[in-house]
């Protein structure tokens, strides 16, 4: 155990201290201030590392978990593993500090939510450095889980209880997907180490398992990082506490997804399949999120679709990238590879404006107490230090100068124009497209950010719609957050090589394919001159503002689409009809019947033996018995089959037990035939034993309704029965035609010099075997037992169920 | 000779149970049916006895003894049931 796994380890440790905490301190000091430690300490000692990291080297150690297996907590710090632990931690603090103030001290469980954030936050560190898939996967469910009770943490409320279980199903969906997709990774690679399985990436490419390995781990990433079509659970997912929602849905969570395809971009990269299907679902999704973004009227639920938006955006940075794996150095990898870059830089940007914009919106919601763009208005006069924060948020989110989002989003034009001019692919003509879907998805990100900047701040106060009086600037606390992430927006504009040089690059080194951090080349530089993206960035910002303005004129078309069509109406449909059709799959054999259970036996048992039988071709047996057959035998047959066909098919009970009673009556003679007195006799006892039983059941048959009548004839019933005859009677025919070796009872003949016993079948019974006959003297008490407790319980029932 | 006098009344025997089976078959009323089934007792005690000294044995005397005696309670026991609607009486 190293001190990065202390490190790792150190948020599931405090969940442990926290009830205490909370339970002795709780009520004088907010448990959030005992928490807020744990992820500064986390956050400085990962920036110990970052002078080792940012020269490109990379930290591996090592703590046997379950070693037989080869299942170990393997952590592997490289830039990409460092630049993620480092925003988790970070905004972890940030978050942390936030909700001390928007979580208040006496209404809710503290000690829930700071148990389930620091649960969350152990796994999310757990997922991006560790090195064993298996290891991966456990703490990637962690974050389900953990996202499932932060969801629901207002678990009295109808809604969320709703959002947490989609989220949970379609995540954890993801999840197995990707755990298969994962073990299949290991099955060709036969190794559990990431690291190793690059390593080892020739084999995995070669294998008729990498294209399926690929499409499960994309499953399970674009579940969890909510891309088109599974991007419906986000939405749904801001039920839970805008802190939670800033820190798990917009900068940490749903970037699992993008982590492991970025880690994944080494073994998957220059393969077609990978780059289509990254780069176009992603592309997909920022079309999608950002078209209905603008249509929301729930700040959180715009902020939860502009999510959507630019993770598909990373996305889809990420699968152009990967082409630079098509090519082995020279100019062309390096325009690829750019792309890689770029979307790294987005991701750290993401994180940065939205978890400010969150906050922003917690804030407005709280102070004004609604989050409806339709009633908000006029608070930028109100609250001057959240109005700045989000014009910084929002304008970065836009991608205008000189916010971060800026450059971010120039790096991706020139990503999706190199895309277009990609020609090593098979359906070269369709990424003419690639520029072209993003600059439109930017036109309308442009917009939906003015709507969130304009909305509630501009226009006029409208007091008497507001749920609250009186609206004011929150607390000092509640703002120090978002303005630190604020500041950190803007700086990076301004110093983005810095970034660069200490994270981006060597996270770039971790996914992109350069051996040493002299070979990446990349500068990020606010000005390159007059060229295309430029042009493209000021046509975003002239078309936006036009539709921005006119928006109520355009507004209605995006209504046209139809809300049954909707992912969301094609989920809930969907689970309705998975359940209304495995309900009534289940009532059409679950039928409560017996007789129908006892069918399905039968028809198992004769339709498995007789196939068995049939398709083995062992239908051989010869009819010449060696015992001779007497008539006497013929006729005491003869006696038994009419008297059981008597049984069938009387319609008085007395004439089926008496003619029952002679079946049994009749198997004495057949014993005696065969010489066996022992039988013979138990037989005669057990026989009259039963007659007198089943006669005092039929004391006991309820009075009413009761019919005397012939049982109805039914086909079914007959053919099973004739089938189960028959089959028997063939099995039987031919196992005693096949005797493969001597019986072993020539052994039991000295039964008088080994046991002292001139019967030789009780000596089998106490003596050779006498195990059974212990057992069978147990079924016997057991039974006698079992029927004497039902007949006194039943009679106590029945008096308290007459008092009542 | 001894051996097809004995073959002969165990077909005898076996004749008498069939027609019993007849009886139990057909008869109008269950104490028909009932007397046959103890007539084939009987008849089984016969069968048992010739049959044990076609074999020479007594391994089933014991047998012999308890038909008699099982036959007999069987007959009480649906006697009663058929005349008072029980087998068994309840002390209460």
């Amino acid at each position: 155990m190293s001190f990065l796994h202390f490190i790792v380890l150190m948020p599931f440790l405090a969940t442990i201290l926290i009830p205490f905490l909370y339970k002795k301190w709780g009520h004088r000091i907010h448990t959030g201030w005992f928490v807020v430690f744990v992820p500064l300490t986390i956050f400085i000692s990962l920036l110990l590392y970052l002078p080792e990291i940012s020269n490109g080297n990379f930290i591996a150690t090592s703590m046997p978990w379950i070693p037989s297996l080869g299942i170990n907590l393997d952590i592997y710090l490289d830039g990409l593993a460092l630049m993620f632990a480092l925003i988790i931690s970070g905004i972890g603090v940030l978050v942390v500090i936030y909700s001390i103030f928007y979580m208040s001290k006496e209404r809710e469980a503290l000690h829930n939510f700071y148990i389930y954030l620091l649960l969350f936050m152990g796994a999310m560190l757990g997922l991006v450095i560790s090195d064993n898939v298996l290891a991966l996967y456990t703490v990637w469910e962690l974050t389900s889980i953990s996202s499932f009770l932060l969801i629901a943490y207002w678990y009295e409320r109808k809604k969320s209880r709703a959002g947490a279980l989609k989220a949970m199903l379609i995540t954890v969906f993801g999840g197995l997907m990707m755990l298969a997709g994962l073990i299949m990774l290991a099955m060709i690679s036969d190794t559990y180490s990431i690291r190793e399985m690059i390593a080892s990436v020739n084999v995995i490419q070669d294998s008729y398992l990498f294209i399926p390995a690929m499409i499960l781990l994309l499953l399970g990433a674009f579940t969890k990082s909510a891309q088109f079509p599974f991007s419906i659970w986000l939405p749904d997912a801001m039920e839970a506490p805008t802190p939670i929602s800033a820190y798990l849905h917009s900068a940490t969570m749903v970037k699992a997804g993008i982590y492991l395809v970025a880690r994944m971009t080494p073994i998957f990269g220059g393969h077609s399949l990978w780059f289509w299907l990254v780069a176009g679902i992603g592309l997909l999704t920022l079309l999608y999120g950002s078209l209905r973004a603008v249509r929301q009227t729930d700040l959180k639920a715009l902020l939860a679709f502009s999510t959507i938006s630019q993770l598909g955006l990373i996305m889809s940075l990420l699968g152009v990238g990967s082409a630079a794996y098509y090519f082995s150095g020279g100019e062309q990898q390096e325009l690829y590879a750019l792309a890689l870059f770029a979307a790294l830089f987005h991701l750290f940007n993401h994180s940065t404006f939205k978890g400010a914009l969150f906050m922003v919106v917690g804030i407005i919601d709280l102070e004004s107490g609604t989050r409806d763009i339709r009633r908000l208005g006029g608070l930028m006069a109100i609250m001057p230090v959240t109005f700045t924060i989000a014009v910084i948020g929002s304008l970065s989110m836009a991608g205008l100068p000189p916010f971060n989002g800026f450059l971010s989003k120039e790096m991706f034009f020139t990503g999706m124009l190199q895309a277009a001019e990609v020609n090593m692919f098979t359906l070269e003509g369709f990424t003419i497209l690639f520029p072209i879907i993003a600059w439109v998805a930017s036109v309308f990100t442009f917009i939906y950010c003015f709507i969130l900047l304009f909305k509630p701040f501009f226009g006029s106060l409208r007091l008497d719609q507001l749920p609250k009086k009186k609206v004011r600037e929150a607390p000092l606390g509640m703002l120090v957050p978002p303005s630190i992430l604020a500041i950190l927006v803007v700086v990076i504009f301004f110093l983005p090589n810095v970034l660069s040089d200490s994270l981006l690059k060597p996270a770039l080194l971790s996914i992109g394919p350069f051996t040493s951090l002299n070979e990446i080349p990349f500068e990020i530089t606010a000005w390159h001159g007059w060229n295309t993206e430029i042009y493209m960035t000021i046509g975003v910002i002239v078309v936006g503002l036009l539709l921005f303005f006119m928006v109520k004129n355009w507004n209605s078309i995006l209504r046209i689409y139809p809300d049954n069509l909707s992912l969301n109406s094609l989920y809930n449909s969907g689970i309705e009809k998975m359940e209304s059709s495995s309900s009534s799959f289940t009532n059409f054999y679950m039928t409560g019947s017996i007789r129908h259970y006892i069918m399905y036996i039968l028809i198992a048992f004769v339709g498995i033996l007789a196939t068995a039988v049939i398709s083995l071709d062992s239908v051989s047996f010869n009819l010449n018995f060696k015992a001779n057959v007497s008539i006497y035998d013929v006729s005491i047959l003869a006696a038994m089959v009419v008297a059981a066909f008597m049984t069938l098919l009387t319609k008085n009970r007395i004439t089926a037990i008496v003619s029952l009673g002679a079946v049994g009556y009749l198997m004495v003679m057949v014993y005696v035939i065969f010489r066996a007195p022992d039988l013979a006799l138990t037989q005669m006892v057990v026989e009259t034993a039963t007659t007198v039983l089943f006669l005092l059941c039929f004391y006991h048959l309820p009075k009413f309704g009761k019919r005397i009548e012939k049982l109805p004839f039914k086909l079914t019933n007959f053919l099973v029965a004739i089938s189960v005859g028959l089959t028997f009677t063939v099995l039987t025919l031919i196992a005693t035609n096949h005797k493969l070796y001597h019986s072993i009872s020539s052994y039991f003949e000295n039964a008088y010099e080994l046991a002292g016993a001139k019967n030789i079948v009780n000596a089998i019974l106490v003596d050779f075997r006498g195990f059974d006959t212990m057992m069978e003297i147990a079924v016997l008490l057991i039974a006698g037992l079992g029927v004497f407790t039902l007949i006194k319980l039943r009679s106590k029932d029945g008096d308290n169920n007459e008092t009542k | 000779m001894f051996d097809t006098l004995m073959i002969l009344s165990l077909t005898i025997l076996t004749v008498a149970i069939l027609l019993n089976l007849f009886r139990l078959v057909r008869g109008p009323s269950n104490a028909d049916r009932v007397q046959a089934l103890d007539a084939i007792g009987i008849n089984l005690i016969s069968g048992i006895a010739i049959f044990s000294v076609f074999l020479h044995t007594h391994a089933f005397f014991e047998l012999i003894l308890l038909i008699g005696i099982l036959s007999f309670i069987g007959t009480i026991a649906f006697a009663r049931f058929i005349e008072r609607g029980y087998a068994i009486e309840r002390k209460r």
